[in-house]
């Protein structure tokens, strides 16, 4: 099919293929992208992340429920752990927005980690990219919410947003290393439970440390029965507003572009170490080496790069 | 061929019995595989939305209630009007050997009746999905 | 129970006969490496004394009396027989009332419901998601008047019913109360069971309707109702059945049923009902699998735990609040489609453990089990199983005969113990509904479910015909088909009833079941009045849908 014309025209299997494609790293999608790059830029993206167990795909079918009923566009890329043994994934997000497969205006996809530590994939950011072209007015990118993703999510989104849950130690998750720099806005979803009132008490006296201009939030919902929400969109538009206002949303987009930049030319790098100058058994050796102790890792790292330059 | 298949797990109609759609879901994320696995109660027009914005190799339906003769032929049908077609489209569960005939004839390519170790699946997937 | 003196005996010689064993294994090694009971739990080469050291006769007890091990009754199988129940249903009411009779006729005891999918999930035949699943899994009732049909000629008086339904329970149970009505039979007299196990459905079957908190409203509102006015009916039949099929093991079945029966008797006392006026009427259903042994002790277990259970935790006094009883019905998911002669076989051994269990009622499945819904011939084959079984076996002449044995009694306490880790767990979660919206159960059965198909495909698991001593097949012929054109005749059934009946009654019932719904007054009396007036099973869920909502699924996999 005609990709690009098809993504023009707003059809769906179009830019499901085209997000494959990026996701794969296919260099002809990537010519695409380039040439449609000034048609990015105006959907507006937010983070949705937190523990396991906080409710987060019930909080964004609900998000976006409420965006569709203001006659918006809306995307969801919805992240699952890939598995490290196997490179598969059970990827299960969809269930919590079953009613919304069959709307219009809804684009969803699931996307595997796929090896990347952040639990955000290098495809997220293309795809954010494609689903930017196609229209969209939201895109919700939901991680992982483990290990690093908090903080890469950062890095693709305008908002974004905590969510949190009483009762699940939450004391403990939200003082790790920057969680509390991280939200632009908070939510303690499942309110309706014991110790809500003591999370929120306790994430408040959290961000009174905060040393951003910017006080975050702290919206408590209960998503399954939707409430709660819509304190949870004003807040969204708070920042939005306070972002756009000051200048900072600019600024922010400058240095996730930065961000970008940058790992894109280190996985480059990467590959064409791998591919041109050194092969997978070469390193093996090399490492056997140096478990041997004839040689040190550092060293090796010397004579590669020293071998690059020269080429 | 690095990337990785990626397949719909889908239970159509009204039949609650997840037990094989998610011992095939697991079987087939073990073998490397991107499952979406959609839950209970899909209409074939949500599996179908579904299977196009994931752009999914292959759909793989699971059925006990004895609906299948009804939902698998209007699965097809929407995959068909959606020009989708190429999407490998399989099922099992609960379906006597007479129905696959038909079955076979409005779409679906292959049914892996109750007994079919999950390696069979696995590797009739990886040999028909159209890449 | 052992003196000092006979114990050391014991163990003297069991170190030699370990030691006189160990050199014959070396010669000759045994089939298997390890030995493993059906559900994975390691099996010793012998049991002795030395294994229930331990054990005294007053843990276990005399049948009749706490904590009930041994049986319910005193006397069990040589006063009364278990009830022979074959669940069964499909497509029209009135040819399900055909198989009824004919089930009776061939000594069936009791009824046994199967509705179709669009019932149990509260949708009538004409609704959307009913398309072609219309009497396919069990009959179809869209109201009053199909129920009618249903029991036609089936005195209502004379038989005890048990129906397969549970997030709409309250609406076939008034329906079934408003036939006997009709027939002149009043509520008092009215015996049998619903299933109404909604935990069971999150967990592993399916058919929610309404999220936790309203469905269990509406499983205490049956408690209260019927403890006044139908007092003969078993409110409840809490399920284990569809968790072991959905792959769990012994001894999750047991932990996870119990803790779902905590959650009733918790949330029924939380109204302000007194534990014995419903306890005495709660029943369970639990699975027959194929590793005899294992599931005999499987029952023992769960009776001592639920006696304990009750008495300490929640305060019965009264005997029958203590004493668990249970329907069984054989493992489907044990059945093959490869060989299904061999079903029978299995059948069979599933039928010998239910009944030295101690069940109190029992369905087998027939052959054909894993290929289509059961034709009348299998169907006959299944019940006669039951009474080979009841009338050729001897294992009926006398009280839970393998009580004693070392194996027995030891794998009784390792179940309970197991079982009751379980429990533990579920209740640090905070309950089982708690650990059914974190998906802890969910997962933990998925997991056994897992393993169990590895093992299978790695052949560690031998099924007999599946993937040992396989033979090449025909396809099998002659299967039960439900005729297609039964999704036809019920919705034009409904478009009938629909005319004939008086539509402004049937909306002010609805808009009274509303008003309960939104309140707190029991909605068994307006529900009563609504189906008496030929609103449909759609309508009334319809309603209750509104008010309360639907429940959302997880994934937990």
């Amino acid at each position: 099919m005609n990709l690009e014309q098809k993504l023009q025209e707003g059809n769906k299997r179009a830019v499901a293929r085209l997000i494959t494609l990026v996701e794969n790293k296919d260099p002809a999608a990537f010519e695409l992208l380039k040439k449609l790059h000034n048609k990015t830029g105006n959907a507006y993206v937010i983070g949705i992340t937190g523990p396991p167990g906080a409710g987060k795909s019930t909080l964004t079918d609900k998000l976006v429920k409420s965006y569709l009923n203001e006659g918006k566009k809306v995307a969801v890329i919805a992240i699952d752990p890939t598995s490290p043994f196997t490179g598969g994934a059970i990827l299960g997000d969809r269930v919590r927005m079953n009613d919304l497969s069959t709307h219009e205006n809804v684009f969803i996809r699931s996307m595997g980690a796929r090896g990347s530590l952040g639990g955000i994939s290098e495809g997220t950011s293309a795809a954010i990219k494609v689903l930017d072209i196609y229209g969209a007015d939201y895109i919700f990118v939901e991680t992982v919410g483990v290990g690093q993703s908090e903080i890469d999510i950062v890095k693709n989104c305008d908002t974004t947003v905590m969510v949190m849950v009483p009762g699940l130690g939450d004391d403990i998750q939200a003082i790790k290393a920057g969680i509390m720099e991280i939200g632009d806005v908070f939510a303690i979803n499942k309110a309706d439970r014991d110790g809500a009132k003591k999370t929120a008490r306790e994430i408040d006296a959290m961000l009174d440390y905060n040393s951003n201009e910017w006080r975050p939030p702290l919206t408590m919902t209960v998503a399954v029965n939707n409430e709660g929400i819509g304190d949870l969109v004003d807040s969204i538009k708070e920042h939005r507003d306070y972002m756009q206002e000051s200048g900072l949303f600019e600024t922010r987009r400058i240095n996730n572009t930065k961000n970008e930049i940058v790992e894109l030319i280190k996985h480059r790098v990467l590959e064409h170490i791998f591919d041109n100058a050194y092969n997978e058994q070469k390193i093996n050796n090399l490492s056997k080496e140096v478990v041997k102790r004839v040689t040190d890792p550092y060293t090796v790292c010397e004579d590669i790069m020293h071998n690059i330059k020269r080429k | 061929m690095d990337r990785p298949i990626r397949v719909l797990v889908a239970k159509p109609g009204l039949d609650g019995h997840d037990r094989g759609a998610k011992v095939v879901a697991r079987a087939l994320r073990d073998a490397g595989m991107e499952v979406i696995y959609t839950g209970l109660r899909q209409t074939p027009e949500q599996i179908v939305n579904a299977a196009i914005q994931e752009d999914v190799d292959c759909i793989a339906v699971s059925i006990l209630s004895g609906a299948h003769s009804t939902l698998f032929p209007k699965i097809s049908k929407l995959l068909a009007a959606q020009d989708a077609s190429d999407i490998l489209f399989v099922g099992g569960g609960v379906i006597p050997d007479d129905d696959i005939p038909f079955l076979k004839e409005n779409g679906c390519s292959e049914i892996f009746t109750p007994g079919t170790p999950t390696t069979v699946t696995i590797d009739y997937i990886k040999a028909n999905i159209k890449r | 129970m052992f003196d000092k003196e006979k114990m050391d005996q014991v163990n003297e010689g069991l170190d030699k006969f370990n030691e006189k064993t160990k050199s014959m294994l070396e010669k000759r090694p045994e089939r298997n490496s390890v030995f493993y009971s059906g559900s994975g739990d390691e099996i010793k080469g012998l049991y002795t004394p030395a294994d229930v050291e331990e054990f005294d006769y007053s843990d276990i007890g005399f049948p009749g009396q706490f904590p009930y091990t041994r049986g319910v009754q005193p006397n069990m199988y040589r006063g009364r027989l278990w009830t022979m129940r074959m669940y069964a249903g499909f497509a029209t009411a009135e040819e399900s009332n055909k198989r009824y009779k004919y089930l009776v006729e061939q000594g069936s005891g009791g009824l046994s419901v199967a509705f179709d999918l669009p019932t149990q999930i509260g949708y009538d035949s004409d609704h959307e998601l009913s398309e072609g699943e219309v009497g396919k899994v069990g009959v179809a009732i869209d109201s009053l008047a199909d129920m009618e049909i249903l029991f036609d000629g089936i005195p209502l008086d004379k038989v005890s019913t048990s129906m397969t339904i549970n997030a709409p329970a309250s609406v076939l149970l008034a329906m079934y109360i408003a036939v006997a009505e009709k027939q002149g039979v009043s509520s008092e007299k009215l015996r049998g069971t619903i299933q109404n196990d909604i935990l069971k459905e999150y967990i592993a079957r399916g058919t929610y309707i309404f999220p936790t908190e309203p469905s269990m409203r509406l499983i205490t509102d049956i408690f209260e109702f019927c403890s006044k006015d139908v007092p003969q009916w078993n409110t409840i039949s809490i399920s284990g059945y569809h968790i072991r099929e959905a792959g769990s093991t012994a001894a999750q079945e047991v932990g996870f049923t119990l803790a779902d029966g905590i959650a009733y008797v918790e949330a029924a006392v939380k109204t302000g009902l007194d534990v014995d006026t419903f306890a005495p009427r709660l029943s369970f259903f639990f699975n027959a699998h194929n590793d005899l042994l294992e599931e005999v002790s499987k029952y023992r277990a769960a009776r001592t735990l639920w006696a304990q259970i009750m008495k300490e935790r929640f305060g019965a006094k009264n005997p029958k609040s203590m004493a668990l009883k249970f329907h069984t019905q054989t493992g489907g998911s044990t059945l093959t489609a490869q060989q299904p002669e061999n079903n029978i076989v299995r059948v069979a051994i599933q039928t010998l453990a239910a009944v030295l269990g101690g069940t109190q009622s029992l369905h087998t499945n027939s052959k054909d089990e894993a290929l289509a819904l059961p034709t009348e011939d299998s169907v006959r084959v299944a019940l006669r199983t039951q009474q080979v079984v009841a009338y050729e076996s001897g294992v009926t002449n006398t009280v839970d005969p393998l009580a004693g044995s070392y194996f027995i009694e030891a794998k009784t306490k390792e179940i309970m113990d197991k079982a009751m880790e379980y429990i533990t767990k579920i209740d640090d979660l905070g309950g089982a509904p708690k650990a059914i919206d974190n998906g802890y159960i969910q997962q933990e059965i998925m997991d056994a479910a897992y393993y169990y198909q590895k093992e299978v495909e790695t052949g560690e698991r031998i099924v007999v015909g599946m993937n040992k001593f396989q033979i090449e097949e025909e396809a099998p012929k002659d299967l039960l088909r439900v005729d297609p054109s039964v999704g036809e005749m019920q919705k034009q059934n409904l478009v009938d009833l629909r005319a004939k009946r008086d539509n402004a009654v049937v909306d002010a019932k609805l808009a009274a079941l509303r008003t309960a719904c939104e309140g707190t007054t029991n909605v068994m009396p307006v529900i009563l009045e609504a189906v008496k007036a030929y609103a449909t099973l759609g309508e009334i869920c319809g309603v209750m849908r509104e008010v309360f909502g639907e429940y959302q699924q997880s994934v937990n996999l």
